[in-house]
């Protein structure tokens, strides 16, 4: 059915819904790479127009796509739930999540009435302001060796990247982030080596780092999550069982990614903890998103890169994930191309994870080739502490030396815990008190350059000297 | 690597790490060489020391730049390979460095005369065919390239495969894998291509390998050797790893995420 609207004497005629959500986007170079964006700024608010008196029920029963993630996406709709609110239009939807009164229907299960496609749209008619406002309410609670996402909780993965996964060379990065009160969400590295070998052997680095010191955190290795599950059958604790995740079946073939096989090796996992101790709970998946990701694979299917991340953010919600990050700068200015649409992403990404029920989190970044700087992640990471994000990145001084990134620092998350009065995990919390890392909920260790930070710390000793060659 | 001095240590507090760590120098450390991260960088407040705030300026000033570097076959690091392996030079559909930002599409894509060019030049249906390309980092191939190419050409003529002639693709994005197996049939099509420069270096070299890429090939299909770099994947270690590849590709009668490196001789080799 083809939607119209008359704007100042002008009329804009939008074939479909599909075409509509990518028409009523902000503006998104990746959008304009696909050919679907709005063509100037007045059909751009055209679309909005128009969108904003959508309703819900046309938007569950159009069919954005024919594929698994469609189907995935279907099977998991709570439809009783929806008819509280299917007559609803996507501006009086957007006005309702605006209430107040709104986190208490969304607790009761509204969320999983809510499609991708719906959250999608109604981030549309958002400005940044509502994005935050909206998605500060939405507390969402997850568990696995710790809890993320209570309010007042900012939690920080560490993120010990190394140019040839050197053990050593990790482990000091790790301690590093330690002793900056980091890695409650996760000590979770992406490796250089997708070897099964090479996985075991960072598994058994960070878990015995874990195991030594007595943290309650997580550990993952961010290799394909066929090679974690090899690396489980040779021997690895596996904490998380990750995967990087798109919101079309074309993209996630082209990761690799089979959801029958995707939820197998959820199930694997739940029984692998099952011989082991420590695990507070059973989420057990952490997935890594980010618009554009579909389009980059050319396996978007015509739908805008937003539509695409909503629905990435639908396949996440079911597999009941640990840990969701978009990871919004990263994958270069054809997608994003500058600081504005960075940080518009990351809000947009943020608030439709919460929206839909996940434990959502942003890594904050940019590269080199893009027209941003460390001023656009420092911005952005006070936007989302405010929004209530559940956690952010800790590379050692922003700098990722093997991805070739810049994200946030442990010194950057200190700061956003510190303006905002946030505070770690609670287990973690906990320990860090415990260790003398906190001393009275303040981070104790020496401030001065070098190891004076890690020599005061005698929990760390072994794990370290160990390690060192 | 970041440049800023560390203080000698006066904690009483008894050693952390083992004698001679304690007289550490930034530069030169038993701790900080274990890594090129910005660990132990100390703090001011919750915020980054100055000196630590300027390195940081600096070096992104510094891979900003090295962004529009242009790299000329005539480079005196380059000529040699044109020289030794007949070199030559294509482009792709992206005929400025603005549409190779901008337009992926159209930097996976050959341009006809590149096509021409490649099918009229390089002999078809070889073992390994060699592609070089620009990437995102230029300075990345002229580090790299001109060491690793020679030995590449070496080791894969030692095992017995046939190479053809490696050709440099400017403005190259991976995809163009897909164009040059179609024009070649190549039975494997390695891509040394300049990865976006990081902080910490701009010269970060990656091998895209693909076994009989074809048009509507993925990711999925390909394999990735990424880092190559001093302080990375050295030059033989890279060579080591494609060639394990091309011959797992030859086994298995296939690449992609199915097939993994054997083993992990990286992680002991390359520090």
């Amino acid at each position: 059915m083809s939607h119209r609207a008359t704007l100042r004497g002008e009329t804009f005629v939008f074939a479909d819904l599909r075409e509509l959500f990518g028409r009523a986007n902000e503006e998104k170079s990746g959008d304009q790479l696909a050919g679907v964006a709005a063509r100037s700024e007045r059909e751009r608010v055209a679309a909005k127009i128009v969108l904003a008196d959508v309703s819900l029920r046309e938007i569950a029963e159009c069919t954005f796509l024919d594929d698994d993630v469609s189907a995935l996406i279907h099977a998991g709709h709570d439809s009783a739930q929806f008819a509280t609110i299917a007559s609803l239009t996507v501006g009086e939807f957007r006005e309702l999540v605006l209430d107040p009164g709104f986190v208490e229907l969304w607790e009761q299960g509204l969320h999983r009435a809510i499609t991708p496609e719906m959250g999608a749209a109604v981030a549309r008619l958002m400005g940044a302001r509502d994005l935050i406002a909206a998605a500060a309410r939405l507390r969402v609670v997850t568990r696995c060796r710790d809890t993320m996402g209570e309010a007042g909780v900012l939690g920080v993965r560490i993120q010990p990247n190394h140019p040839t996964d050197d053990p050593a060379g990790v482990a000091l990065s790790i301690i590093d982030g330690l002793v900056m009160g980091c890695g409650d969400a996760v000590i979770g590295i992406n490796p250089v080596n997708d070897s099964v070998a090479s996985v075991v052997a960072l598994e058994h680095t960070i878990g015995g780092i874990i195991d030594q010191i007595g943290a309650p955190t997580q550990s993952c290795v961010l290799a394909h999550f066929t090679t974690q599950l090899a690396a489980m059958a040779a021997g690895a604790p596996i904490d998380l069982l990750f995967q990087s995740i798109a919101g079309t079946e074309g993209a996630n073939r082209s990761f690799g990614v089979d959801l029958v096989a995707l939820a197998e090796g959820r199930e694997a996992v739940l029984d692998h903890h099952r011989s082991r101790s420590g695990f507070i709970g059973e989420q057990v998946m952490y997935f890594e998103t980010g618009q554009g990701s579909a389009l980059s694979a050319e396996a978007h299917g015509g739908l805008d890169q937003l539509t695409c991340e909503a629905r990435a953010h639908g396949v996440a919600r079911a597999f009941d994930p640990f840990l969701v990050n978009s990871v919004v700068g990263f994958i270069g200015p054809e997608y994003l191309a500058d600081a504005r649409q960075i940080m518009r992403a990351g809000l947009e990404d943020h608030f439709m994870g919460k929206l839909l029920g996940l434990p959502m989190g942003v890594d904050v970044c940019y590269t080199n080739h893009v027209d941003a700087d460390a001023d656009t992640t420092d911005q952005l990471l006070m936007l989302l502490a405010t929004a209530g994000c559940n956690f952010v990145m800790g590379v050692p001084g922003s700098d990722d030396v093997m991805l070739n990134y810049q994200s946030t620092s442990p010194h950057d998350a200190l700061a956003a815990r510190e303006l905002f009065g946030l505070r770690p995990a609670p287990e973690f919390d906990a320990w860090l008190e415990q260790v003398g890392i906190h001393v009275d909920g303040r981070l104790a260790t020496p401030s001065e350059p070098g190891p004076a930070a890690l020599r005061s710390i005698d929990a760390l000793r072994s794990a370290v000297v160990e390690l060192l060659p | 690597m970041n440049p800023e001095p560390v203080k000698p240590e006066a904690s009483n507090s008894g050693p952390l790490l083992p004698e001679p760590a304690d007289q550490l120098d930034r530069a030169g450390s038993p701790a900080t060489a274990l890594t090129p991260a910005r660990v132990l960088l100390g703090r001011a407040g919750s915020s980054y020391r100055t000196s630590t705030l300027l390195a940081l300026r600096a070096d992104h000033a510094a891979a900003r730049d090295a962004l529009h570097e242009h790299l000329s076959l005539d480079d005196p690091a380059m000529a040699p390979l044109v020289d030794r392996f007949g070199l030559f030079e294509v482009c792709t559909r992206a005929a400025t460095f603005a549409d190779h930002l901008a337009r992926p599409d159209l930097g996976r894509r050959l341009d006809p005369a590149a096509i021409e060019r490649i099918s009229a030049e390089c002999p078809h249906d070889v073992d390994l065919q060699v592609v070089i390309g620009d990437g995102l980092s230029s300075a990345a191939v002229r580090a790299q390239v001109p060491e690793l190419l020679p030995l590449l050409v070496g080791a894969a003529a030692a095992r017995g495969l046939s190479i053809g002639r490696p050709v440099f693709v400017r403005h190259c994005r991976v995809g163009v894998l897909n164009d040059v197996g179609d024009t070649t049939g190549a039975g494997v099509v390695v891509l040394l291509v300049g990865e976006r420069p990081g902080l910490a270096t701009a010269e970060s070299l990656s091998a895209y390998l693909a076994h009989r890429p074809t048009t509507g090939d993925t990711d999925a299909e390909r394999n990735l050797i990424s880092n190559i770099h001093a302080g990375g994947v050295r030059a033989p270690e890279a060579v080591r790893r494609i060639l394990g590849l091309v011959e797992q590709f030859r086994l298995h009668q296939r690449s992609g995420f199915e097939v993994r490196e054997s083993t992990s001789s990286s992680v002991a080799t390359a520090r």
